[in-house]
């Protein structure tokens, strides 16, 4: 136990030197050489190493942190531009709270010029299947005009009704109903280089 | 001859009751080609005559018996009656023996060496025959041309006893899981058919070579011709993002059908030329008109429109000028009425409307404006006369599945016409030729 106790005392002292040679080495070079350094290279470079690898992990998380936000701001403007607007029975008028969702749009559809979109009207099981189909291109022609409203050329927005035929929410009930009321957008140009708005 | 003169004075009185507004009766349809002496058989008009239809020998006798006498009941005009047993007659007809079962007629059937149908007609209580023909049975037996040639047959008795050809040798157009299907009108033989998917609204030409349809694509509705005999399909230039409904004139001469990308306009386009089509009505807005349906003469066009806030049926001429509101509502309705189908006899439009929310058939008569409602139970859409003028296809949930169903608009007897997947969008074909 003594033993091992002083062999620990010198590891101690050896370490304290090697740190203090550490700072100096630069700006007062020692003009008489110290004495011999124990040989205990193992633990010493390793800290250093160890040190050097936190760094790039710190680098590397932070960098993986930014990817990941970046990513999920892209996502979240994908989300955006692609989120369902809804419609109340047999109307195509824009509901008073499906606006917000529209005017989001806008600035992304700004920042990406080459993003041609597609929007596809839908409607609820009611009606018949035939008169649906023209109430759903009434509805993505309702939201198409709603943006072009606000500065968003024509050209980059083609309009599809899929009428009742691809509802969303199964059932003949008003929460189905009102679910299969939409209108989805969808990206058909230009999404590979979707940037997020300023 | 004295019997059947009586039958014409009171059906022309029944012609005259019907113009007065009274909903039409049995028997009034009837009337239309009854203009002088008869020839057919004579009985009571609004009862059905008695049919019987003799044993058969040879292959396949049995099918041949019963298709017959199927397509007979299915044509609600007569009461075909098939005794169990015996075996053909030879000879001269016992028709006393006959009258006794009750037959007015007797369809005597006999299968030839050459796989032809020979058919003998005769008319019970004149004791002769009324009338002899053959019938071309194609190979193979049992299969889809041999039994439309013996629906034919069925026709083609009906129209002797009755003077009315029958409507057995026809198909119906429908959509089912996202393709176009025909069946044959006793419900046999439903098959999908090629080049059709995606497609919608299926309306045939008078011809019964083509079906026009509306093809729903991902980026878009197009109305596609498809030649039923070369198995080639065109599309139609349309106006706008989205094409749908289209309608044969009765001449096939002209498609009309909706297009637009806002608001939906009717249009007209020859469905052989290269013409751009011409716009019929005038939309203003974002007004949907759509589902066009001419009139047996041609001249007009029954439709739907939302041009009043909500969907009515709406008719104009031909060329799209003095249009006018058909229905209105009812006490009790919900203003929604859509899918007119103008009859081949021209007295009435049948159409859907929305009571307590769901859907029922029922036609208007166009000069008087009387209304019929025929059916209650489920939710019925999207009628489509038969070329008779009398039986309507449509589409039901009353056995808990959408499916085709037929009704008799004059009896009111329905028949299941689908099973299985589910079907709708019916289209009445016209009477088909058997070498199809």
């Amino acid at each position: 136990m003594p033993v091992s106790l002083r062999s620990a005392a010198a590891l101690l002292m050896a370490l304290v030197a090697v740190t203090s040679c550490k700072k100096k080495p630069e700006t007062t070079p020692a003009p008489v050489p110290v004495a011999p350094p124990v040989r205990t290279p193992g633990p010493n470079q390793d800290s250093i190493a160890a040190e050097r690898a936190k760094e790039a992990a710190r680098a590397a998380a932070a960098a993986a942190e930014e990817a990941r936000r970046n990513a999920a701001a892209l996502a979240e403007t994908r989300n955006t531009l692609m989120q369902v607007i809804y419609f109340d029975y047999d109307k195509d008028e824009i509901r008073d709270d499906q606006r917000v969702a529209l005017d989001a749009k806008v600035p992304i559809l700004t920042a990406n010029p080459n993003v041609r979109i597609r929007i596809a009207g839908h409607t609820d099981s009611r009606g018949s299947d035939e008169y649906n189909l023209a109430l759903g291109q009434r509805r993505s022609a309702s939201a198409k005009r709603y943006l072009v409203s606000r500065g968003i050329a024509d050209g980059r927005i083609d309009v599809v009704s899929f009428g009742k035929e691809r509802p969303l929410a199964p059932g003949e009930n008003e929460e189905a109903w009102a679910k299969n009321r939409r209108d989805e957008f969808e990206i058909v140009a230009g999404g590979e280089n979707l940037r997020v708005p300023k | 001859m004295k019997l059947a003169l009586t039958a014409i004075a009171g059906l022309a009185a029944a012609l005259v009751i019907c113009q007065c507004g009274v909903p039409a009766r049995a028997g009034a349809q009837d009337t239309t080609k009854a203009q002088g002496v008869r020839i057919g058989l004579t009985y009571t008009q609004g009862t059905k005559p008695g049919v019987l239809i003799t044993p058969i020998a040879g292959a396949n006798a049995d099918s041949v018996r019963e298709i017959l006498a199927r397509d007979l009941d299915f044509g609600d005009r007569v009461n075909p009656i098939k005794p169990d047993g015996g075996s053909p007659p030879t000879g001269p007809l016992n028709y006393p023996l006959y009258a006794q079962l009750g037959a007015l007629a007797v369809v005597q059937a006999t299968l030839t060496a050459v796989g032809s149908l020979h058919v003998a007609v005769h008319d019970v209580g004149a004791t002769r025959v009324m009338n002899v023909f053959d019938i071309a049975l194609p190979n193979p037996p049992l299969g889809p041309e041999w039994r439309m040639a013996l629906h034919g047959a069925s026709d083609e008795v009906e129209r002797v006893i009755t003077e009315q050809r029958g409507i057995a040798q026809t198909r119906i157009a429908f959509e089912r899981a996202g393709s176009l299907w025909t069946v044959d009108s006793d419900g046999a033989n439903a098959h999908l058919l090629p080049g059709t998917q995606a497609g919608l609204s299926p309306a045939w030409h008078p011809s019964g070579r083509y079906i026009a349809f509306c093809l729903l694509a991902n980026d878009g509705q197009f109305i596609v011709l498809r030649d039923l005999v070369a198995g080639t399909s065109r599309r139609i230039p349309g106006h706008g993002a989205s094409s749908n409904t289209p309608a044969f004139s009765p001449d096939g001469t002209t498609l009309v059908f909706s297009s637009g990308s806002d608001g939906f306009d009717i249009f007209s386009v020859s469905p052989f030329g290269k013409e751009a089509p011409q716009r019929l009505t005038v939309g203003r807005g974002s007004v949907i008109n759509q589902q066009p349906s001419f009139s047996p003469d041609g001249r007009r066009v029954a439709f739907q429109s939302d041009r009043s806030g909500h969907a009515e049926v709406y008719i104009m001429d031909a060329d799209g000028s003095n249009a006018d509101l058909l229905t209105t509502s009812l006490v009790g309705e919900q203003p929604y009425r859509s899918n007119p189908d103008w009859s081949p006899d021209g007295r009435k439009v049948a159409f859907q409307s929305q009571i307590n929310g769901m859907f029922q058939i029922m036609t208007i008569n166009p000069r008087d404006r009387s209304v019929t409602a025929l059916t209650s139970e489920g939710r019925n859409e999207d009628p489509s006369w038969a070329p008779d003028g009398r039986h309507l296809a449509f589409t039901s949930t009353r056995s808990g599945s959408q499916q085709l169903w037929v009704l008799d608009a004059e009896s009111g007897r329905v028949r299941q016409l689908t099973r299985g997947e589910k079907a709708r969008m019916s289209a009445w074909s016209p009477r088909l030729a058997a070498a199809r």
